[in-house]
């Protein structure tokens, strides 16, 4: 049966050059990093060129996709949220991107790898931190001093807290790392089913229509996964971000 | 006990946390329906707080996973 884990396999394209020993190298995972950044700038610089009263299909996808995200953004943040809309919007649009780029067969899944996703949470997390540090001040500690506790288990309910803030960042990126990993390995092992079975002889391949229309199922269950996930991974941050807005609620 | 046994063992034991999160994310969603269905109009702006419910109980879920494979490919 053909190894599940392959499809996650990092080749080198060309190399950049050294830093010590390390290599930089251009990879698939580059490549396809660029090619959903392209992907998404095509769609919003196309869809927004021509700007009618009446937008074609194209320009509808944009605009809704633009609105979906403020709306999110609004709801959990209010406006003064707004200024981090940029971010959010091109962290939902990447994401999503690069998550329904990897659904295609023979491609490579970005977000299926723990340093990418770690990265993108690492940049939401130090973003809260540090503008959460800037805005309030020491007043942002109050993030870690609910209101309405009594004073005797404050300091239990204090290091819970921090102790839930300093673990945002692994369960941020872990969560569509993980998704992502499991979704494309159980993908590959029922696809190898019907390989294993179709060598089989007429009987296999009857057979194998089985584990077939189980792959297709589970493709469209992945399209819904690959959605939620860029939508779970936007909402936190809408309410991480929310956290260094309103400290203390 | 050989060691590499050991971590197979450990990381399939790791798994079984996983299950606690199922129940989890199980009761977050069949309360929601529960809600959702006395009260449809106000449903729709319920579901940015369903999805926050979803994710961070499914985030304990994960560090189990986390463990498992920890296990597997970094012990």
């Amino acid at each position: 049966m053909a190894d599940p884990i392959h499809q996650f396999e990092i080749h080198k394209i060309f190399t950049l050059g050294h830093i010590g020993n390390q290599e930089i190298a251009f990879t698939n995972s580059s490549a396809y990093m660029f090619g959903a950044v392209a992907i998404v700038s095509l769609l919003m610089i196309g869809g927004s060129a021509g700007r009618r009263l009446v937008p074609t299909r194209f320009q509808s996808v944009a605009e809704l996709s633009y609105e979906f995200v403020r709306n999110t953004l609004r709801e959990s943040v209010g406006d003064e949220g707004m200024k981090f809309f940029p971010l959010v919007f091109s962290l939902f649009m990447f994401i999503l991107t690069a998550n329904l780029i990897g659904i295609i067969p023979y491609t490579f899944t970005v977000t299926s790898h723990l340093i990418v996703t770690l990265a993108l949470a690492l940049l939401v997390f130090l973003t809260v931190l540090l503008y959460g540090l800037y805005k309030n001040g020491l007043k942002f500690f109050k993030l870690f001093v609910p209101s309405g506790i009594p004073l005797y288990i404050m300091p239990l309910i204090m290091v819970i807290e921090v102790i839930s803030f300093l673990s945002r960042p692994v369960s941020h990126s872990v969560r569509l790392f993980a998704n992502m990993l499991a979704g494309h390995i159980t993908l590959k092992v029922f696809a190898g089913f019907v390989a294993s079975l179709g060598a089989l002889g007429a009987v296999g391949v009857a057979g194998a229509l089985l584990p077939l229309a189980m792959t297709t199922a589970l493709t469209g269950l992945e399209l819904l996964v690959a959605f939620l996930q860029a939508y779970v991974f936007t909402i936190l941050t809408c309410i991480y971000l929310n956290d260094a807005l309103h400290p203390g609620h | 006990m050989d060691p590499v046994a050991a971590k197979y063992l450990g990381a399939g034991l790791a798994t079984i946390g996983m299950g606690g999160a199922g129940v989890g994310v199980g009761l977050i969603f069949s309360n929601f329906l529960n809600g959702a269905l006395r009260n449809p109009s106000a449903a729709q702006g319920q579901f940015a707080n369903l999805i926050f419910g979803f994710a961070v109980t499914e985030a304990l879920g994960i560090f189990s996973l986390l463990v498992a494979l920890l296990l597997l490919f970094a012990v």
